[in-house]
């Protein structure tokens, strides 16, 4: 299983023709608590880059962008009734949705845990 | 900049409120809770029940106000007119009296902070003073009293007023048309977004994307996404303005315009406006301005000089109508020559007779070949009436009570008393853009320099125990912990100095680590309430109980 991050904060893990997509522990620090997510429905196509999810925290309503194109296969129903989880274990059990993979090769773009590491810490 | 030195409080007066416990003032407790003026109020629900009424109906409840049982009713109740829609349970109101109720609301109202008790540093936004001249005149029994279905030879004097306005709106904007009917900022957004589609696809050129900058109100691309139109980013440059060499590469066919703030929500001028517009043009597109901050250059900028398009005016802000929950906004939209013809219906129109008319759907086309020399294509109509009558007597009384000279200086204040603020504060408090010179009507501040584990949220809360409602925070989203403060133009330099001892001093203790700030505030009626909880698990209905029943979950307990 190999993990990647983007720029906007979100984190991808891959494992064979799937990926399971979150945001990452900086992202929800920032957002402050979490109060409510929008998950993308099952079947749904959504493409790299663009809009997948919304966050919203106490602060503000934030869009949670497809790290890579491909097709929902599952969203995680536990944070319709607990959002607080992407607080609590953002990367683990806070996991947002799970997707095919429609091109392998659009992962190159991403970040591994380090260079994720020193982005965080150039903001 | 020297801050300011006066002594607070110097005449050592202390508010009344429990630091903490019961017995915290040092004196007795209160068999009631309360604490002299400082009352505890109960909810509605706990004052009263639905066995009373506090109005004198035959029969409607079975005790009187004294609490005497009532006879039976001597007949029937009248059968049922409403079948299966008939109550069958009941609705569970309770029965308050007059005085009852009027006090209510006056104890919750004293718990409250408001535009007539002291500055408010959400500015325009919520409330700026609303001049009480401009009530009286609403109040005036030939405004107040009249309908919009009354036959239109009764409310010549009404239609007189909506034109009047109309025609100082176009004539303050530089514009050529105006839509008076949209009922606030969002509702005129989405107006102008339809006209400009409604232009491109009479000429069978409709596009698909419209820009909008990151600073900008949520409101708008969410208006342009309603409107059918998929939302592209414009960058920002390092002066937090719109970055003029990015829109311009992104310009195309496709780009059926932009939506641009100015001021901006950053509270900063788009110096760069025309040439947008210029550029937007050229391309075959529309400018939006989203003119929510106009009360910082009316009487000295025309947005038709500009080259914008379409613009929505807040009469609530610019204008100084009551809203934030004293009244109903309202959104009249100004257009450029180009876009007039697809303005909505209704409008009023004077003819050379000197007689207003009130031009809707039946006499659209005959009125406009007649008047205009040609058919008009209004997109269609924005609300069943002609707009907020009771916003247009207050906004047109503000315009003519201060003239042309008077709101020139309501633009200069508001800037000068921002200004003021910015500068008084930027040693304390980081202001990104104070760089890259004057701000416009709103001071913009940041928590970079704040102690760990204290957040703008924590100021705020803090502010709240000086005695001052807290100014806007978290927005706009592109400046990390955002504090925006808008003055208005209507508070004294003493007023500001007070404020701003306020605001160091709370900017200090958060960038000391003051602790304290994470439990403020210790005086409001109320400790700190919880915002999180608040928002998951929202009580929107009084149900015998203070908290919804259910597991915890880990944010209850507190895992975190």
């Amino acid at each position: 299983m190999a993990r990647y991050f983007t720029e906007e904060h979100e984190w991808i893990d891959v494992e064979g023709d799937s990926a399971t997509v979150g945001i990452t522990d900086y992202a929800q620090n920032q957002l402050g608590d979490i109060v409510f997510v929008e998950l993308p429905e099952v079947g749904s196509v959504i493409d790299k880059g663009k809009d997948a999810a919304v966050v919203e925290s106490v602060k503000a309503a934030s869009d949670v962008y497809a790290p890579i194109s491909g097709e929902v296969m599952e969203s995680n129903e536990a944070l319709e009734e607990d959002p607080a989880l992407v607080n609590t274990s953002p990367e683990e059990t806070g996991w947002f949705f799970k997707m095919t993979i429609g091109d392998k090769s659009e992962l190159e773009g991403l970040m591994d845990a380090k260079a994720y590491k020193s982005f965080c810490d150039s903001l | 900049m020297n801050a300011p030195t006066k002594t607070p409080n110097a005449s050592g007066w202390k508010p009344g409120t429990p630091v903490e416990g019961d017995n915290a003032m040092g004196g007795p407790d209160t068999a009631t809770g309360n604490r002299a003026l400082m009352l505890e109020e109960p909810l509605l629900f706990e004052i009263g029940h639905s066995e009373t009424t506090g109005v004198d109906f035959d029969f409607a409840a079975k005790l009187d106000l004294a609490g005497v049982e009532q006879p039976s009713p001597p007949t029937p109740a009248p059968a049922g007119r409403l079948g299966d829609f008939e109550r069958s349970e009941p609705i569970g109101l309770v029965g308050l009296t007059e005085p009852e109720t009027v006090r209510h609301y006056t104890r919750l109202s004293r718990q409250n902070y408001a535009i007539d008790l002291g500055l408010f540093p959400l500015g325009s936004c919520t409330m700026k003073h609303n001049p009480r001249l401009n009530e009286k005149v609403a109040r005036m029994p030939g405004f107040a009293d009249v309908h919009p279905l009354q036959p239109v030879d009764t409310v010549r004097g009404a239609l007189e007023v909506i034109n009047e306005l109309a025609f100082w709106l176009i004539h303050l904007t530089g514009m050529h048309g105006v839509a008076m009917s949209p009922k606030a900022g969002a509702h005129g957004e989405l107006c102008g977004i339809l006209c400009i589609r409604a232009a491109l696809e009479a000429r069978g050129d409709a596009r698909k994307v419209i820009l909008v900058p990151e600073s900008a109100h949520g409101t708008n691309p969410a208006t342009a996404a309603f409107a059918g139109y998929e939302i592209e980013d414009i960058p920002a440059n390092s002066d937090g303005r719109v970055d003029l060499d990015a829109l311009k590469s992104r310009l195309g066919p496709d780009v059926a315009g932009v939506m641009i703030t100015n001021p901006s929500t950053l509270g900063l001028f788009e110096r760069d406006l025309k040439a947008i517009s210029d550029a937007v043009h050229e391309a075959g597109g529309f400018v939006y301005c989203d003119g929510a901050n106009f009360n910082a250059i009316v009487g000295k900028v025309r947005p038709g000089d500009l080259g914008v398009d379409a613009m929505h005016i807040n009469l609530h802000k610019t204008f100084s109508t009551p809203h934030g929950g004293g009244g109903p906004g309202s959104g009249p939209v100004v257009f450029s020559e180009a876009l007039s013809p697809f303005a909505p219906l209704p409008y009023t129109s004077r003819t050379k007779d000197g007689v207003v008319h009130l031009v809707e759907e039946e006499d659209a086309d005959s009125f406009s070949k007649e008047h205009f020399g040609g058919r008009m294509r209004h997109f269609g109509r924005m609300t069943a009436f002609h707009g907020q009558m009771g916003m247009f007597t207050r906004a047109l009384s503000y315009i003519l009570s201060h003239g042309a000279d008077g709101l020139r200086q309501v633009a200069e204040d508001a800037v000068l008393n921002a200004n003021y603020i910015l500068r008084s504060l930027e040693d304390v408090l980081d202001a990104p853009f104070a760089h890259s010179g004057p701000c416009m009507h709103e001071a913009l501040f940041s928590d970079k320099g704040f102690a760990d584990g204290l957040s703008t949220l924590d100021l705020a809360k803090g502010l709240i125990d000086e005695g001052y409602h807290p100014m806007t925070m978290y927005f706009p989203l592109v400046v990390h912990g955002a504090m925006l403060v808008e003055p208005t133009e209507t508070e004294s330099k003493a007023a500001l100095d007070q404020f701003i001892l306020a605001l160091r001093s709370v900017a200090e203790r958060a960038k000391a680590g003051d602790e304290t700030l994470k439990t403020a505030p210790f005086y409001a009626p109320r400790r700190r309430l919880d915002e999180t909880q608040a928002a998951r698990k929202p009580v929107l209905a009084y149900k015998d109980q203070s908290a919804p029943a259910g597991t915890p979950v880990p944010s209850e307990v507190g895992a975190r």
